[in-house]
């Protein structure tokens, strides 16, 4: 415990990099997953196009893409901005498959209504899909924020500082407790992002506090895979 | 663009496929550290992930589990067991079995809680034992979920073992350190390169894999228009939401 007391400015200086490395990301990623999804959604054609890409673009290895991107981009290979925009791509990556999903679970009933009571696409979009597609968006968001906060420390190894930081120079120096220290901090980040998005959806969506755990009656569900994405979600 | 013509140049270079140490080398170690790792993880994680999902115990303690093993950063818990035991393969071993272990198991359990109960009331009520339903009944209607969660586990592991490089000399993540070390591009993207081609090429594999152990039935009971249906409903999905990924 020593080596923590006496190089606490070390790590809060770390985990104030953590942050800056880790939020943007989750926030730009959601953003731009969401139209994306809702065009994944809606045309048979771009739905195979961009979730391939989505699911390909997910499966290439973060430290190579963190040596590539730089070049395509053209910026430092040792600069934040590489490793924001890397996490960046794979927090869209997975969630326009999560937005198309959440957007498909929406019962064709209750849209059909929409319509009919008036609502225009764009309405109908804000306030009939989207806040039934919700929780299945809050789903995906809470695997992305807890991803994010975990591949950020891989930064540490291009030079990007971050607690990962804390991982390699812990390594080199052989010193057990500013691993330990990093391990227990980015868990302890991401689940208090993790947290934070729960406490977020409750204060947006109040109508999943009642009953969001148990499966609703079949039949009466609007959405009805909401249960479902939730359980493997919190895995 | 003329790194990209670099790093094309340093693949194709016959001097980079001179042993020991040549790009063959590495690859295959690459490779066979993955494999070996995956059937570690998988010895563990099936037999347990079965025993989870058929007598439906234990839900809540393998779901709390992979849930923090998810947040866990995988270079901390890689450079933490390399200081306990040392430079070389244990460590990237063992950190990386560990991680392997919740995609598996949880493609394992899931694979049979996706069953409709209905059928396996089906073949209970014909008179089929614990085991033969097991045996003949969840395995492979879950077979398409725990290939999921294998491949998952495929791409966690090819990935970690880049960054395994750091601790021990093996595979291709040792052209992607060497590089930065030296600042040599060509090496590096080179690398780097063949590090994402690996990828690519195991997940098409799997994409495959996981179609054709789809039960036959299964297959024709499925509805035409895949939007119309809710996700997750089909027995072969495999998709990064049950994931998310550390490295």
């Amino acid at each position: 415990m020593n080596w923590v007391w006496s190089n606490l400015d070390l790590i809060w200086d770390r985990t104030l990099d953590h942050l800056v490395l880790s939020v943007p990301p989750i926030i730009l990623s959601f953003l731009i997953a969401l139209p994306l999804g809702w065009l994944a959604n809606r045309y048979r054609i771009s739905r195979g196009i961009i979730l391939t890409a989505g699911g390909l673009l997910y499966a290439i290895p973060s430290f190579p893409l963190f040596v590539v991107l730089p070049l395509i981009v053209g910026i430092s290979i040792r600069s934040p901005l590489n490793l924001i925009i890397a996490l960046t791509l794979y927090g869209i990556a997975l969630l326009v498959r999560v937005v198309a999903d959440g957007l498909a679970s929406v019962d064709a009933d209750t849209r059909q209504s929409a319509t009919a009571v008036g609502f225009s696409t764009w309405s109908a979009f804000w306030q009939v899909d989207l806040p039934l597609a919700g929780p299945v968006l809050l789903a995906g968001l809470r695997v992305v924020a807890v991803s994010t906060v975990s591949l950020a420390t891989v930064g540490a190894v291009i030079g990007v500082q971050s607690l990962g930081s804390l991982f390699t120079d812990g390594f080199q120096r052989g010193i057990q407790e500013e691993i330990i220290t990093g391990i227990v901090l980015s868990v302890a980040l991401a689940l208090f992002f993790d947290w934070a998005l729960v406490m977020l959806g409750r204060l947006a969506m109040p109508w999943t506090r009642r009953g969001s755990r148990k499966t609703r009656s079949p039949g009466g569900p609007a959405v009805q895979s909401e249960p479902d994405l939730v359980r493997t979600a919190t895995r | 663009m003329n790194f990209f013509l670099d790093a094309i140049a340093w693949i194709f270079d016959p001097a980079n496929y001179a042993e020991p140490g040549g790009i063959v080398s590495r690859l295959l170690e690459h490779l066979l550290f993955t494999f070996v790792t995956l059937v570690f993880a998988s010895v563990i994680a099936i037999p347990l992930g079965y025993l989870i999902g058929h007598t439906g115990r234990g839900r809540g303690f393998a779901i709390a589990g992979a849930g923090g093993l998810r947040a866990l950063p995988t270079l901390g818990l890689l450079t933490l067991v390399a200081l306990w035991v040392g430079i070389g393969l244990e460590a990237p071993y063992v950190a990386l079995t560990i991680l392997a272990i919740p995609p598996i198991l949880a493609g394992a359990y899931t694979g049979f809680e996706a069953i409709e109960r209905g059928t396996i009331d089906a073949a209970r009520a014909v008179g089929m034992s614990e085991g033969q339903i097991v045996a003949k009944v969840e395995v492979p209607l879950g077979l398409p979920l725990l290939i999921g969660g294998i491949r998952s586990a495929t791409l966690q592991v090819v990935a970690t073992a880049t960054l395994a490089a750091y601790v021990a000399d093996f595979g291709l993540g040792r052209y992607l350190f060497a590089g930065l070390k030296t600042r040599d591009y060509a090496e590096m993207l080179g690398g780097s390169i063949l590090v994402i081609l690996l990828a690519l090429v195991l997940e098409g594999i799997f994409a495959l894999v996981q179609r054709l152990v789809v039960p036959r039935g299964v297959i024709a009971g499925r509805p035409e228009d895949v939007r119309a249906r809710p996700i997750r409903s089909r027995a072969a999905t495999g998709t990064p939401v049950t994931e998310g990924r550390s490295s």
